[in-house]
């Protein structure tokens, strides 16, 4: 049997604002149900993001907006992975973001957007199915 | 025993009964009855009072809403201060009776609207201010001595409220007839808000510095509000809110006492602000049990004289982290329960949350409606024409007593560890609500409690309310304003300026006037933090989860 790696995730809160309940929350639920977790804390921009994505050479991020600032936000992460080449990181979201920007984020590239009151097992079952590791086999 | 319960349990216990959790949305359990006996020792003159009498448990005020009604307090900001401004006419207009300033993250974490970290952020929130020009426009056409004006600011407090005294002053109004309340509050910023500049110390140093000038010179201004609001949102019980507010309280007063204050020259200004959630009687319950901690804590622990300061005035506001995106219209609902829980609480003010605020900043329409819905308790429900009408309850006083009980053990605990910014820098606040918040979530996913719309009586829908959007332009707007009031100013003067801020900051001189000195010079919001970070250093999050 080979001996697989967990799966790594990191949970961010990018821009300035400080409501990181949501992200708490599911940084907690992720460990929880096995994945290893990478927490940012608050304030991130998202050149630190995705440093700290490659650093820690995760296979996911995950990233809580209640800012009103994601449309700027995703575009920046996902543009800076294609830059570090690592555009194959699956980027996914929650927070508090109007129905409308929904498909523009999804056009943009943001995988999944998790919208208030989306049961932690939704959130997993997710990652399980759609998250393949990264690292070498 | 005389009041029977022993039969009536009898015939509980045997009876059927739905399968559910009987606890509040805080997870204390809740007995099915509550009988005389649950009271023993309830002594009506200590542990309530009658209205306006100590420990105030029914009111601070002898008349309560039948002398004067809580006063109605939309919180509103967006976009530039020309949206804001119009937004504070609209509401003026429509009976409401003091304003309340939201505003955006660049602004209450220190930033101007040109610097890199504020890009995507301006105007989003709430309304972006980074010099005293913006002020100016904010409160254009509104005279400061026929409003009060809460602003909600932490970190950059000094500076904003440095800001408003200055456009005060241009309108020729003395500082003595301004009324209103500065958020001010940091201890609980590194609990739960999560705005900060620099760490816990210096940023306490700060918020007693406009505490110890608002009590010289500001005489009926509230120069910071002790918020447990932002720990219940981080998703903390109702007896966690309550005890971190007033162990947030304590922690104030010591600081100004070891200043040299006399804690009755500044205590009576001191305010609170509470959120009110789901859970009705808990809710109740908690607005009195903090009434009756702060009075006998003030009293006791303090040996304060007046009984202005053992007085808790509290603002109250719905709570957002109830409202579901799902089914949004709902929330009027929910926004009715709690607002109405505030006013039989006993709150002196009120901010009723818009239905829409999950899914963006609030519509007029939808501001509107949470207006009225206060309007309606008012004039309506009657329930504001006998004062605390569920003063001897049973239930409400057992309630009461043991939401006392049960944040006096968490006020005790902090205490032990020497106090709350001791208690911060350990990360024990900050854990006991990342715990409370994920057990919280754990029982909506079990099914052991409920939320209507989202994990019981789901409708498959689309989007049915419409939100408001800030434009893009706002960003550029500002930018445009800010590098015209950079052309305009003299900049030396204000690099002068800025540099006395540094030197009474090393000296431990109280920051404000050199503060307000900067800011007539147009000394941005972004240059006076940038003081702060080089002098006090920044702080950054631990990320406890």
């Amino acid at each position: 049997m080979t001996q697989e790696r967990r799966l790594r995730i990191l949970i961010g809160k990018a821009g300035l604002d400080g409501h990181d309940r949501g992200a708490k929350i599911i940084a907690r639920l992720l460990r929880d149900s096995g994945f290893e977790v990478i927490y940012t804390g608050l304030h991130n921009t998202p050149e630190m993001i995705v440093e700290t994505a490659i650093e820690e050479d995760v296979d996911a991020i995950g990233i809580s907006i209640l800012s009103g600032a994601h449309n700027h936000i995703f575009l920046e992460i996902i543009e800076r992975l294609n830059d570090k080449e690592a555009g194959d990181i699956p980027v996914f979201g929650g927070g508090v973001i109007p129905p409308d920007d929904m498909p523009g984020l999804r056009e943009k590239g943001v995988k999944v957007i998790f919208g208030p009151g989306t049961p932690g097992a939704d959130i997993v079952e997710w990652i399980r199915k759609n998250v393949k590791s990264r690292a070498p086999l | 025993m005389k009041d029977g319960k022993d039969n009536w349990r009898r015939e509980f216990d045997n009876a059927p009964k739905r399968d559910h959790v009987p606890t509040t949305v805080s997870g204390m359990e809740i007995p099915p009855l509550s009988v005389p006996s649950d009271l023993e020792g309830f002594d009506y003159d200590k542990d309530l009072g009658n209205p306006g009498a100590y420990p105030y448990t029914r009111g601070i005020h002898s008349t309560m809403y039948r002398g004067q009604l809580w006063t109605m307090r939309q919180f509103a900001g967006f976009g530039t201060p020309e949206d804001t401004n119009r937004r504070f006419k609209f509401l003026l207009e429509n009976g409401q009776s003091g304003l309340s300033t939201a505003f955006d993250m660049p602004t209450l974490m220190g930033y101007d609207c040109d610097h890199p970290r504020s890009r995507g952020e301006v105007g989003r929130e709430g309304v972006s201010v980074s010099s005293l020009a913006d002020m100016e426009v904010l409160f254009d056409g509104i005279n400061l001595d026929q409003v009060t004006t809460s602003m909600t600011i932490n970190c950059s407090a000094s500076i904003i409220f440095a800001m408003y005294l200055t456009v005060a002053e241009k309108q020729g109004i003395p500082f003595d007839k301004l009324g209103g309340t500065l958020q001010n509050d940091m201890l609980k910023e590194f609990i739960a808000q999560r705005e900060w500049i620099s760490p816990p110390r210096p940023s306490v140093k700060i918020v007693v510095d406009i505490i110890e000038f608002c009590a010289r010179h500001v005489p009926r201004w509230h120069p910071v509000s002790i918020s447990g609001y932002h720990i219940r949102e981080a998703g903390s019980t109702a007896v966690q809110e309550l005890a971190f507010t007033i162990a947030d309280g304590i922690g104030y007063v010591d600081e100004c006492i070891e200043r040299g204050m006399d804690v009755d020259d500044f205590a009576p200004r001191l305010s609170f602000f509470f959120n009110v959630h789901n859970d009705f009687f808990e809710e109740i319950a908690k607005f009195r049990a903090a009434r009756r901690i702060w009075a006998r804590i003030m009293k006791e622990r303090y040996g304060a004289k007046s009984p202005k300061s053992c007085m808790l005035k509290t603002h109250a506001q719905t709570a957002g982290v109830s409202l579901t995106a799902q089914q949004p219209i709902n929330n009027v609902i929910r926004v009715s329960l709690q607002a109405l829980a505030a006013v039989l609480g006993g709150t002196q003010s009120l901010h009723t949350n818009s239905m829409d605020e999950t899914l963006a900043l609030p519509t007029e329409e939808a501001v509107t409606v949470a207006l009225r819905t206060q309007q309606i308790i008012a004039e309506e429900s009657g329930v504001v024409n006998n004062i605390d009408p569920l003063g001897g309850s049973y239930f409400v006083e057992q309630l009461t007593n043991r939401v006392e009980t049960q944040a006096m053990d968490y006020i005790n605990k902090i205490d032990e560890m020497g106090g709350i910014v001791l208690a911060i820098d350990r990360g024990y606040p900050q854990m006991e609500i990342a715990d409370a918040a994920y057990r919280y979530q754990q029982e909506l996913d079990r099914g052991e409690k409920f939320v209507v719309g989202v994990n019981k009586y789901e409708m498959a829908e689309e989007s049915t309310i419409s939100t408001l959007r800030v434009s893009e332009k706002v960003e550029t707007d500002q930018r445009n304003r800010l590098k015209a009031v950079k052309n305009k100013r003299n900049s030396e003067a204000v690099s002068r300026s800025l540099n006395n801020i540094a030197a009474d900051a090393r000296d431990g001189k109280n920051l404000i006037p050199s503060i307000k000195e900067a800011v007539e010079r147009y000394a941005t919001v972004g240059e006076i933090s940038d003081v702060f970070r080089e002098v006090y250093g920044e702080y950054t999050d631990p990320g406890y989860f």
